[in-house]
């Protein structure tokens, strides 16, 4: 039999459609149901980051890098914070170090639990969804409890943090993971080895490693790709040398490397290394005062600084150039899930249109973040 | 590999074309912008550099009578080492050749730099706005830049001088 060609017809999914995960415009190409383009429209959240960050000081930037990536504010925070003190050489003191890493680590695992139930729901599993918010709850409420806000902190300044840690965090932040890691199993069992759900995700979307890296793709998805790539490891920032932790990567559990289902399960992976680092991290914290190393006027030398960090979603990337005045001459964010949407293009096609709604909800994109 | 030793090795291939400045930084090497496609086909290929991970292309405007630039973050998988290329545009005519070919996000990345500053990548096969909407005036991100008063009846907001945001 030969090749058979249905009507070409172009389906718009979004901008407004939940499982857009934000207002992104999928402009898809299809013959019959087979997907022969997809054409991402991005923009529609484009708040003018970059332009903002030229007209305010640079601490007041520090809110603004909250808005970008909404579910891990923190480690934008941290981003930002890490390439300050390079451009100023600040040496902060070492408490500061251990609470920004437990932060990271802690809204890396809520961006994860985040992206993995939504995940599921994006493929027809709705109760993991609920098992997974309950407990990203848990550490929202410690982030209230440190901070006072709940999903934008603007808890990580310029040499240090705004509040020191409560004295009873370790011992509730130890609480929460002594009730958490037994919960990683339960989630396994609810949502990754359900038969259904690796039907729809394994073999499908795969991205080769080459591809991955030339498309630019970093993080968990590029992780998935079997690349053995991890900031934290291979640039080390702040501390996180002193840690002992692996670095999963994709290996085609139940299907081909790079497919949907390892990047689901590199995430899941990953959730158990950062209570690993978490677990260090509450050990070895030491006294000190959070403020001291804090400028009182933020004014960097003349020159510039590209500096990347790990976030939950792959390498965030902040270019600062200073002209020597307390404004910012140009601030450029390079977003992970920019990236990451850039190849939904090269993967989706030949697939189903049901599929390319699992392939995207695989790549766990942002789009605060894509269109700042 | 070095910074120095990068350098040489491009030198060697393309004499002439690296640039002389003081001010820069670690990694930072400035080129000229004739030959930058035959030039970023050599650090992606060559075994010894292997650039095969393009991070970032950052537009910066140095200012009313400076050059527009180009900032490209480098970086091998391989040898785990990094570069940071600035090419100098005419303020007038900004243009470069593109190198979204060799490395794919380089697509993306070229948009939104042509977006904000409106430099024209000579060779790109779909240069158009990416963040703003298509018919949007001018290039938002030059020191120059001033905003169009209304677009479509909407009334775009500006800064005022000392009063903020209005």
């Amino acid at each position: 039999m030969g090749v058979v060609h249905g009507d070409q017809m172009i389906l718009n999914i979004g901008p407004q459609h939940p499982s857009t995960h934000g207002v992104l415009r999928l402009e898809v190409k299809t013959d019959g149901e087979i997907v022969s383009e997809v054409k991402p429209h991005i923009g529609y959240l484009h708040r003018c980051f970059e332009k903002h960050s030229e007209n305010v000081t640079y601490e007041q930037v520090i809110p603004f890098t909250d808005r970008c990536d909404y579910l891990a504010a923190m480690n934008s925070n941290f981003g930002y914070v890490v390439a300050m003190e390079e451009l100023m050489e600040i040496k902060v003191p070492e408490r500061v170090d251990f609470i920004r890493v437990i932060m990271g680590e802690l809204n890396r695992i809520a961006s994860h639990l985040l992206a993995l139930g939504v995940y599921g729901l994006d493929v027809g599993a709705f109760t993991p969804f609920l098992y997974m918010l309950r407990d990203r709850e848990r550490i929202l409420d410690m982030f209230e409890y440190t901070c006072g806000a709940r999903l934008l902190y603007n808890y990580m300044w310029v040499g240090g943090v705004s509040h020191d840690l409560p004295k009873d965090f370790v011992k509730i932040c130890g609480d929460f993971l002594d009730y958490f890691e037994p919960q990683i199993s339960e989630y396994n069992e609810l949502l990754t080895y359900n038969k259904i759900f690796i039907e729809r995700t394994a073999d499908v979307g795969v991205l080769p490693a080459d591809v991955a890296v030339s498309f630019g793709v970093t993080g968990p998805n590029l992780r998935g790709s079997g690349v053995k790539w991890d900031v934290r490891k291979d640039e080390p920032y702040s501390i996180y040398d002193r840690f002992d932790f692996d670095v999963p990567t994709g290996t085609g559990e139940f299907g081909t490397v790079g497919d949907c289902f390892d990047r689901y399960w590199v995430r899941m992976l990953e959730v158990k290394e950062s209570v690993k680092i978490l677990r260090q991290a509450l050990k070895d914290i030491p006294d000190g005062d959070v403020h001291q190393a804090i400028p009182k006027k933020i004014r960097p030398p003349k020159g510039s600084v590209y500096r990347r960090t790990e976030s939950p979603r792959g390498d965030l990337g902040y270019y600062i150039i200073s002209d020597g005045t307390p404004v910012a001459s140009r601030v450029k964010m390079r977003s992970p899930a920019f990236t990451a949407l850039s190849v939904l293009d090269e993967i989706s096609r030949g697939w189903m249109i049901s599929d390319v709604i699992a392939i995207l909800g695989s790549l766990d994109i942002v789009l605060g973040e894509i269109d700042r | 590999m070095t910074l120095t030793e990068i350098k040489t090795a491009i030198e060697k291939q393309f004499p002439g074309s690296v640039l002389e400045n003081e001010d820069l930084g670690e990694h930072q090497v400035e080129l000229k912008g004739d030959q930058w496609l035959e030039l970023a086909t050599f650090l992606k290929t060559d075994p010894t550099l292997c650039f095969d991970q393009l991070e970032c292309i950052t537009g910066v405007d140095t200012g009313e009578e400076g050059p527009l630039q180009s900032r490209y973050n480098l970086h091998s998988m391989e040898h785990r080492h990094k570069i940071e290329v600035i090419i100098s545009h005419d303020r007038e005519n900004p243009k470069v050749a593109s190198i979204e070919q060799l490395w794919h996000i380089g697509d993306w990345f070229e948009r939104e730099t042509y977006d904000m500053f409106g430099i024209v990548y000579e060779g790109h096969r779909d240069l158009r706005r990416i963040l703003c909407p298509d018919d949007w005036e001018g290039w938002p991100l030059r020191k120059d830049y001033e905003g169009q008063e209304n677009y479509h009846g909407i009334i775009v907001p500006k800064i005022k001088e000392e009063e903020g945001w209005e």
